[in-house]
């Protein structure tokens, strides 16, 4: 009984020190367009401002929301895109320019309603804490370098990124 | 929650109008504030995004800190968010 009262004390006080756990976020982005950039850093964006704990793994195409050259790039397809902002006949979505002109609209759409944009929630993001996994097979397969990334991404692969994710309360996929 | 009348007694210790700004920047913006705050001390916030009526008591819960008052009328939410003791 001695030691499962003394137990019972060590942990109250272990709780004391540290309060409630700190609730987690894993977030994958796969893709590289620019309306598929936007919710994983929203959504970052809003779990550390609740005083989360955050990590997004980029791994493949969402690689290039980290790429200093390509970040400030990401294109939107208006090809087999019906929700697009440019509604058009798949076929025309094809044509050089479309997915130019998609990527327009897109932009002028969330300037419109004042939104920051890719590169500003990256640094929102960095600036409330946000961990950024850059994919180490992404980076090898696509020949990224280090370097080629913005600055404090941490390169992990699968394995490190999971360790982090399997502690997290909310885990998603984009 | 505390009724209109009342509303006039909090003390406010700063105000930030998030007017025209959508999902997730007034709880961002609310947050980088609420960071600076003391404990204890309120923060007085503007919003119009509709979806501020439920995302900002979301935002008092995780955080820990306590929804005073809420005012809603004409497309303005206003509230009144007191900072928690170890937020």
């Amino acid at each position: 009984m001695t030691n499962l009262a003394e137990n019972l004390a060590t942990i109250a006080d272990a709780t004391a020190e540290t309060g409630p756990r700190q609730k987690r976020l894993a977030l994958v982005a796969s893709k590289g367009t620019l309306d598929a950039a936007y919710p994983p850093l929203i959504l970052a964006t809003t779990a550390a401002s609740l005083g989360w704990e955050v990590g997004i793994y980029f791994t493949f195409y969402g690689l290039d929301i980290l790429h200093q050259g390509r970040h400030r790039k990401l294109k939107m397809a208006s090809l087999a895109n019906p929700s697009g902002p440019i509604r058009l006949p798949n076929f025309i979505g094809a044509i050089p320019g479309a997915t130019a002109a998609a990527t327009k609209v897109m932009r002028r759409w969330m300037k419109r309603s004042r939104m920051p944009d890719v590169a500003e929630f990256i640094e929102m993001s960095r600036g409330l804490g946000v961990t950024f996994f850059a994919c180490a097979t992404t980076m090898g397969v696509m020949g990224v370098e280090e370097g080629d990334l913005i600055a404090g991404c941490d390169v992990a692969g699968a394995a490190k990124f999971l360790d982090f994710a399997g502690e997290a309360d909310v885990q998603l996929f984009v | 929650m505390t009724q209109a009348s009342e509303i006039g007694d909090i003390q406010v210790a700063d105000t930030l109008d998030t007017s025209g700004l959508l999902c997730p920047l007034p709880v961002y913006q609310a947050a980088l504030v609420l960071k600076k705050l003391e404990p204890g001390e309120v923060l007085e916030l503007i919003c119009t995004d509709p979806g501020s009526l439920e995302d900002i008591p979301a935002l008092a819960r995780q955080r820990g800190d306590a929804l005073l008052a809420v005012e809603d009328g004409n497309g303005i939410q206003k509230f009144w968010i007191e900072k928690g003791g170890d937020a």
